[in-house]
């Protein structure tokens, strides 16, 4: 408690401002002892200031009777705050907008799952759709196909009938009509099979060149009637088996060729195959040829429209023009010569990679069209089909095929001068083994009766003297070529002075086109021989090689000497043997060994309308056995053991042989038969010893004839069969030979006429 | 008469493929020269049984290979001997080569080998029976074919009387292809 003359109000209200800042500090001191009677001690007594702060705090004075109080307040009330109002507002709403990110972002992840948990079932559905798409398209396909076939079947048929031109024309059409529908769903199919990718290559040995002959035989009319040269080269390095798909190899095969035959009017279809390796010493070579402008062999060209093509017109790649063809086929030569010597190097690898080509003359392909050519369904023009028929399938089935067998098909093609289509496969090479195997039961044999025969063929192009040649070399023939009637026959003569007959070829080829083209030099070769020296020796038989010949064109070769058979294009190895045959007169060898017809009539005549009885534990051979005698004519009957063979065979029986397998279980045939003979001496006892019944006397000994069935004839001991009674043996299955000479001894043959 | 030649071909390449690949061998073909008006389904009827007595015999050489008391090998050379004594009559080539390989296994009482030519003559018998089924198939599909024309050319009153020349060409084309002819009444 201080007084003084100090002013203490000012000093604390001094005081109070400097510590409030701005606000001015209300402060009211209380003498609180009487607790209902506040004395004011300082302050204004009228002054409340802002009542709703207040801060009231003790004062000690140190004085033990009195108790104060001080009493603090704002004089103003505070403004609100505007700053706290406004953060708080906007973290707040800070808040809302993280808020509503975050859940913004989990919205949308549920919802891009939920669209992914769709998606994927919509995927799972257009898969089962694609498949039911196209197992639908297939079966449909294939019950289309079937009645399909019926309505072919049923035009067949009708079209062998008589007919009036109308009907035959309706027949004729609706048989076309059908026919091209066949062709659409099996291709259909084939597509949706790659599709469905269950096209499966199978790996089995064939023979390249006899597909070709097939393919080429199967065209080789369309093409004649055409006028287009058909023909086909295979290089000689081509293995004669290989491992591979014949199926789908000559199914490619027949689309490109197919597609060549539809598409031209003129000129050749050359289909060559060759090992893939060759092509770069061809390459280089033609570069040579161009750069010495033009080859230096003595090649007739009669005209500056002439190419070195198989028929002259000019084909789209030139690599199957002479020019290049030569080096390849030189080359090969060369090389197949020196490597016969040699280890094949090639031989160590396990695939052999070989390139086909098939070359045309025909429309070609529009350069805008190329690069759709393999798309199904594409084809070059929307006229296409409507002329030329098809449906544009074949050859995005050909490309899916060659890629399936591990090569690439390409193409070139030039309008109005023609197209080559080329594709590499892959195949495997055959072992020996399998190779042996299979060469026994090969479907076409080309006859060995032309080994070592000597042919001349007059050709002007070369390309087609060399395919000729491929096809006679196939023969074993030995063929030299000349591009003129008057060059073969300088050959012949001079060959025929010097060293006598033995250079002297057998036969002469000459191609018809060469023939009618050479007029001057058409006097018969024969005439030129005979005139040539006097010594008389053998005429070469001279035959000519024709795509179409007309009867007028017939008579003139047969007039000039050539012999009556002409050989068709294209140029088959099967067709010139026989086509040989008929002109040399070289027969085929009979073939060794039994003719079945008579074999079969022999044992019949032995075997009819005896009673047989089979023994043999397992019913497969029983069956067999029965079913091959029953064919004889004879009466069978089966047993399945020696126990029932006994019981069927109690005297009297009526059976005039037995065929007895030996190892069965229980008893085996030596046992059965010793029983049998057992019963039949016990028996033929009681005869003997008993009544001279006439009967029973005719009847003499019981003895039926047991013959051992068994498969190892070799090693079938005789003596055993014979220790236990048995009278002889046959192999099982039967072998006709075999079971006539064991038969043979019991049976007498009857005369054919009672058969 | 252009389909029934494809169908021969078909047939033809089929049967020949057989044969190319050792499935069956020469005795197969005289089987099938068996068959006739007499006995048309003989060959299907002859592999039918062996299928049936094939499948029996390879279950009991599984079962008794798997004994773990010891395997019966007699058993098996028993087994083995029956089968290459059926396949060799029917003249499943491939089938009995695979008979022959395991004797030599069960001879030498070799348990492991012969489990390896158990597998192997299960193989040869499944790839010789989807072969013969096929081949089957694809006869009676060529007999069913038959059997409608001749129904259908036979039974067709308001066209010309058909000519039988054809009928008779049908029929040879068939045992050619190595079918034989339903009797049709």
């Amino acid at each position: 408690y201080l007084g003084g003359a100090f002013d203490v109000e000012s000093l604390v209200e001094n005081l109070l401002g400097q510590l409030a800042g701005n606000q001015a500090i209300l402060v009211n001191v209380y003498d609180v002892t009487n607790s209902s009677d506040h004395l004011i001690m300082y302050g204004h007594q009228n002054q409340d200031g802002d009542l709703a702060l207040l801060h009231e705090s003790k004062l000690d004075f140190g004085d033990p009777f009195r108790k104060h109080t001080m009493i603090c307040r704002y004089h103003q009330k505070a403004p609100t705050s505007w700053t706290a109002l406004t953060t708080a507002f906007l973290f707040f709403v800070i808040c809302l907008l993280v808020g509503y990110i975050l859940y913004g972002a989990a919205i949308h992840i549920v919802k891009v799952e939920d669209d992914f948990h769709e998606m994927q079932e919509l995927k799972v559905r257009a898969e089962a759709a694609d498949v039911a798409k196209s197992q639908f398209l297939a079966t449909v396909s294939h019950e289309i196909r079937t009645p399909m076939n019926g309505i072919l079947g049923m035009l067949a048929l009708l079209l062998d009938t008589d007919l009036s031109s109308t009907q035959r024309d309706y027949a004729q059409t609706a048989q076309v009509c059908g026919k091209a529908l066949i062709t659409l769903i099996n291709e259909v199919l084939d597509r949706a099979k790659i599709e469905a990718g269950k096209l499966e290559m199978e790996t089995v040995p064939f023979d390249l060149r006899s597909i070709l002959d097939d393919v080429l035989s199967l065209f080789s009319e369309k093409s004649r009637n055409k006028g287009v040269e058909l023909a086909v080269f295979v290089s000689d390095k081509v293995p004669e088996m290989v491992m591979g798909d014949p199926g789908r190899f000559r199914q490619i095969i027949t689309n490109l060729v197919g597609n060549s035959v539809k598409f031209t009017e003129r000129g050749h279809i050359f289909v060559k195959v060759h090992l893939a390796e060759n092509l770069k010493p061809m390459a280089e070579a033609k570069a040579e040829t161009f750069l010495n402008g033009g080859s230096d062999e003595g090649v007739l060209v009669s005209s500056a429209h002439q190419f070195k093509t198989l028929s002259g017109y000019e084909a789209a790649d030139e690599r199957n023009s002479w020019d290049s063809f030569k080096y390849l086929v030189a080359d090969e030569e060369s090389q197949y010569n020196a490597l016969i010597n040699m280890p094949l190097a090639g031989e160590t690898s396990q695939n052999v990679t070989l390139m086909v080509s098939v070359e045309d003359t025909g429309i070609g392909i529009p350069l805008i069209a190329q690069d759709r050519v393999f798309m199904p369904f594409m084809q070059a023009d929307s006229s296409t089909s409507r002329n030329y028929g098809g449906t544009g399938i074949g050859l995005s089935i050909t490309k899916c095929l060659v890629e399936l067998m591990g090569g690439h098909i390409s193409f070139v093609s030039r309008p109005q001068v023609g197209s080559t289509f080329s594709f590499t496969a892959a195949f495997g090479r055959c072992k020996k083994a399998s190779f042996s195997d299979t060469k026994k039961s090969n479907t076409e044999d080309l006859p060995s009766s032309f080994q070592g025969l000597k042919a001349i063929v007059v050709d002007g192009k070369p390309v087609r003297a060399a395919v000729t040649r491929y096809h006679l070399k196939r023969l074993g023939m030995l063929v030299e070529v000349g591009s003129s009637v008057k060059m073969a026959a300088s050959a012949c003569g001079k060959n025929g002075s010097s060293c006598g007959t033995k250079n002297q070829p057998d036969i002469i080829l000459v191609e018809k086109d060469s023939w009618l083209s050479g007029e001057d030099g058409g006097l018969s070769l024969g005439m030129l021989d005979r005139k040539q020296n006097g010594h008389v020796f053998k005429l070469p038989k001279m035959i000519l090689l024709a795509t179409n010949i007309t009867n007028a064109e017939l008579e003139k070769a047969k007039a000039a000497g050539f012999s009556d058979t002409t050989i068709m294009k294209p140029v088959r190895a099967s067709m010139v043997a026989a086509c040989l045959q008929q002109v040399l007169g070289i027969g085929k060898k009979r073939q060794a060994g039994k003719d079945m017809l008579n074999g079969s009539l022999v044992l019949r005549s032995l075997l009819y309308g005896k009673k047989i009885l089979v023994v043999d534990d397992n019913m497969v051979n029983r069956r067999v056995a029965a079913g091959a005698l029953k064919k004889f004519g004879a009466a069978v009957e089966c047993a399945d053991s020696g126990k029932a063979a006994l019981k069927l065979l109690q005297i009297p029986h009526y059976f005039d042989a037995c065929f007895m397998d030996i190892q069965m279980p229980e008893m085996d045939g030596f046992e059965a038969t010793r029983r049998i003979r057992k019963m039949e001496s016990q028996a033929n006892e009681q005869i003997n010893g008993g009544s001279i019944d006439e009967e029973s006397a005719r009847k003499g000994k019981w003895h039926v004839p047991i013959l051992a069935m068994t498969a190892d004839v070799i090693h079938a001991t005789y003596d055993e069969c014979l220790k236990c009674g048995m009278d002889g043996y046959v192999s099982k299955p039967f072998e006709e030979e075999n079971l006539y000479q064991a038969v043979a001894k019991f049976f007498k043959a009857k005369p054919m006429s009672e058969l | 008469m252009d389909f029934v030649n494809q169908l021969q071909r078909k047939f033809i390449d089929y049967s020949s493929s057989l044969h190319r690949e050792g499935i069956v061998d020469d005795q197969f073909t005289q089987l099938r020269k068996l068959e006739d008006e007499n006995s048309p389904h003989f060959v299907m009827e002859v592999a039918s049984l062996f299928f049936e007595d094939c499948e029996k015999l390879i279950n009991n050489m599984a079962i008794a290979l798997e004994q773990k008391q010891g395997v019966d090998f007699k058993q098996i050379e028993e087994c083995i001997h029956q089968l290459k004594g059926s396949s060799s009559s029917i003249g499943a080539m491939r089938v009995k080569n695979a008979c022959i390989a395991f004797r030599s296994f069960s001879g030498a009482q070799n348990r492991e080998g012969c489990l390896r030519c158990l597998q192997q003559l299960s193989h040869e018998y499944s790839l010789l029976k989807n072969k013969l089924q096929t081949l089957f198939r694809v006869s009676v599909a060529s007999r069913c074919l038959y059997v409608c024309l001749v129904i259908f050319c036979r039974g067709n009153e308001h066209a010309e009387p058909f000519p039988d020349v054809l009928v008779f060409q049908l029929e040879k084309q068939i045992v050619a292809a190595g079918g034989s002819i339903p009797r049709v009444h």
